[in-house]
């Protein structure tokens, strides 16, 4: 099990790497948030994932003998939800910048770096 | 008193934030509301601070959880002192934004996101939970993404598209790390995870901190890892890149302090020598990117790496001096780079530019401005007798009493460096005359309330060159309770 | 506005109450067990990005109560609330309180869990419903453009070119 979920987010990690080197926003973007997948997955496998015994303490009992570790699932609902408002913000902004720009290319995005001018100093610039 | 003085310094903010929200179609009612609790953070921090200092550490957690299950904050004089600083920035920011120094109607959004990053930076002080910091460092990077992106047009669109790659991936590998910690410790608090961490050898743990550090590193604006900064931060009104300037780095500064200083065993020596080269490399990164640009703000971006260069250093050589210095620094540059900043929206309404080879003129004009200026400047640089001076010689003494000769000198020569930079700001913009002869600056209507922020960080600034005494003891019984008890 | 198949309008006339309905029933059955404000939340948030495909991302948004921001504001303050009353008495911050009011044969079960589980339901629906919505309608926003502007990319805003 922890061999699968190990793999499963390196894989993930991999991929997104991959998308988020990639010269396309969109891509950008969505290899963030699956480097967050990944996170949350080890996250998850950080409760000792045994088997499919629930986090319940049996009657007559004082600690929890058997089943996954409760606190690493609610960590990974904050994570999640968190991740999803980042997403959500960074998906509008790349929309936002693919309307105003009629552009998803990453290297294209030099307005608020420009590039030196011919003579290898820095454009004038900051009248703005 | 804790139970009510402890979460204040975040649930305050948010609370203003929302507020400022519900009422986001009344401007006026928006400042009020922005005004008074400004005014509630500030009396909490010191009275905060008041507590701490008498009465030592304070801990509460939330939902009455006991203390290894709930998630706890704690304030020691480590982060009283850092909230007090935040309380005073966030003041000093608003205070320079009443008048009309920043050119442009303000959005309705502007004050609920300041407040949510306010809260961000509070929380992250306040926090004596790993998992809870990493939260923190997600709100201030939405709010601060936010506050990015409000401008609207493409450049500010872009510098939050750059700011968000870097910084999303940092917090994802704080995530990680807090994960591996946890997997390895049971643990997420920072006293029950300092317990459980003894026990483990450094071959171990290695890895996993390495990871952690270099996620903070990230959030720090270290170099490598910096690339982000100077892309973003010119694309900032004034008073908003004050504030960024002054405490989003610091924050990931105070983490990594608290981290090596309080929680994380002794260390491994590749990972704290590794630290201590790249803190050079972040020094002379910065101040060599700086010395390139005629962009006043993006040479002052560039500043904030080189400067965070000293403060890694001051944690890298692990020493109780090293850490005083590094808290002493954080606390004088969080002053000093955010008045910079506020100066240099100050000479962008005076000449109508950022870029030094159009300015000109303003010693003539605005003598009162070149002084606010050669305050700032000359402390950032490291001059006797401003704040600058002592944080540097804090660092540069320890650096020399371990011997480490050529980060001592590294050190001296971005020192020097740094007075080439700011060399180039007075003779560009005060002291030449403005290229065009028929310039004049605008009246002084409206810059009074901008002139008073600035005129309140510089005394500072003078307050803890000339009295160093007070503030060097505050650091010294900070990192004393950081080292013995953890937070 | 472009034009949108009846069917899914008329699908969703019944379909927004309903799901509406849903999400608070999810809301008030976490109180004992799985449900809760967040994904009761998120189930209220599926009614109205279905709303803004079905009838546009302006009715959508203003079938928020209060509208995105308020509501989510709104949302927000009462869960931070809902930790007070434990100061009061001494407690740590967002300790919950529960109180049973006796009403005959019954008891009303009350707690300051739920006024924050109402706020966080507020908060998620009307931050994450709002941005749907918005986000959707920046899509209705290009194409109303691409339709104006023949062909797309020859006569657009020019590039950002160093």
């Amino acid at each position: 099990m922890i061999w699968a979920l190990a793999l499963a987010a390196g894989a993930i990690v991999g991929a997104g790497v991959y998308l988020s080197l990639s010269r396309h926003l969109l891509r950008v973007v969505v290899g963030v948030s699956l480097i967050g997948a990944a996170a949350n997955l080890v996250l998850l496998a950080m409760a000792r994932a045994t088997g499919p015994e629930p986090p319940v303490i049996r009657a007559g009992e004082v600690e929890l003998a058997a089943g996954l570790d409760p606190l690493p699932q609610a960590l990974v609902l904050t994570a999640i939800v968190i991740g999803f408002s980042l997403t959500c913000f960074s998906l509008v902004l790349v929309l936002a910048i693919a309307q105003r720009t009629r552009d998803t290319d990453g290297d294209a995005l030099r307005a608020a770096e420009p590039h030196p001018d011919r003579d290898g100093k820095p454009p004038v610039e900051g009248d703005a | 008193m804790g139970n009510w003085l402890l979460p204040l310094p975040v649930i305050l903010p948010l609370a203003t934030a929302l507020l400022t929200m519900v009422s986001w179609r009344r401007p006026r009612v928006q400042g009020l509301i922005a005004g008074a609790s400004l005014g509630a953070l500030l009396a909490v921090s010191t009275a905060l601070l008041g507590l701490v200092w008498t009465e030592g550490t304070q801990r509460t957690s939330f939902g009455g959880w006991p203390a290894p299950f709930g998630i706890e904050f704690a304030v020691d004089p480590l982060g009283a002192a850092m909230v007090s600083i935040t309380a005073l920035m966030g003041a000093t920011a608003a205070l320079f934004s009443l008048g009309d120094a920043d050119p442009g109607t303000p959005s309705p959004t502007l004050w609920p996101l300041t407040f949510a990053l306010l809260a961000g930076v509070g929380g992250a002080f306040v926090t004596a939970d790993l998992f809870n910091l990493y939260v923190w460092f997600e709100l201030m990077l939405v709010a601060s993404l936010g506050l990015l992106a409000l401008g609207g047009e493409p450049r500010h669109l872009d510098a939050a598209l750059k700011y968000f790659v870097l910084n999303a991936l940092g917090t994802l590998l704080l995530l990680l790390a807090v994960g591996y910690l946890y997997g390895l410790t049971g643990h997420l608090g920072f006293v029950p995870l300092r317990g459980a961490l003894t026990d483990l050898d450094g071959a171990t743990l290695g890895p996993f901190v390495a990871l952690l550090v270099l996620a903070i590193l990230i959030k720090a604006g270290a170099f490598p890892l910096c690339a982000w900064l100077p892309a973003s931060y010119p694309t900032l009104p004034a008073s908003l890149v004050a504030l960024f300037a002054g405490l989003l780095t610091k924050v990931g500064i105070y983490v990594l302090l608290r981290l090596l200083g309080g929680v994380l065993p002794a260390l491994p020596a590749f990972l704290t020598q590794g630290l201590a080269w790249v803190a050079a490399a972040t020094m002379l990164v910065g101040v060599l990117g700086a010395a390139f640009h005629w962009d006043l703000r993006r040479i002052l971006a560039f500043h904030i790496i080189s400067q965070i260069g000293y403060m890694l250093l001051g944690i890298a050589l692990l020493t109780k001096a090293g850490q005083v210095a590094t808290v002493f620094y954080v606390i004088h540059h969080i002053v000093v780079k955010a008045n910079l900043f506020l100066i240099a929206g100050l000479v962008f309404r005076m000449t109508g530019t950022y870029d030094l080879r159009r300015a000109g003129g303003l010693y003539v004009a605005r003598p009162a401005l070149a002084l606010l200026f050669a305050i700032p400047a000359l402390s950032l640089v490291g001059l006797p007798p401003l704040s600058g001076f002592w944080a540097k010689l804090l660092v540069l003494r320890e650096a020399l009493a371990q011997q480490q000769l050529a980060l001592a000198v590294v050190a001296l020569a971005v020192g020097l460096l740094t007075l080439y930079s700011m060399l180039k700001i007075w003779l560009e913009a005060f002291w030449k005359p403005h290229p065009d002869p028929d310039w004049s600056p605008p009246s002084h209507v409206g810059l009074t309330p901008a002139y008073l922020a600035t005129g309140l960080l510089a005394a500072v600034t003078l307050a803890f060159g000339v009295m160093p005494e007070p503030m060097l003891q505050l650091a010294e019984r900070a990192v004393e309770t950081l080292r013995e008890a953890g937070p | 506005m472009t034009p949108r198949s009846a069917l899914i309008r008329l699908a969703v006339r019944v379909l927004y109450p309903a799901m509406l309905a849903a999400s608070l029933w999810i809301l008030w059955r976490g109180h004992h067990q799985p449900g809760g404000g967040f994904i009761g939340g998120m189930v209220a948030v599926a009614a109205t990005s279905l709303l803004a495909v079905a009838e546009g991302s302006h009715t959508a948004l203003s079938r928020l109560p209060f509208g995105p921001a308020r509501l989510a504001a709104c949302g927000g303050l009462a869960s931070l609330t809902s930790g007070l009353p434990a100061l009061a008495l001494g407690r740590p911050y967002l300790e919950h309180l529960w109180l049973e009011i006796p009403l005959g044969p019954t008891k009303l079960p009350l707690s300051t869990v739920m006024l924050f589980d109402l706020g966080v339901y507020a908060v998620v629906w009307g931050a994450l419903g709002g941005l749907c919505a918005h986000a959707m309608g920046l899509d209705e926003k290009a194409a109303v453009a691409a339709e104006a502007v023949p062909a797309p990319g020859e006569s657009g805003p020019e590039r950002v070119e160093p």
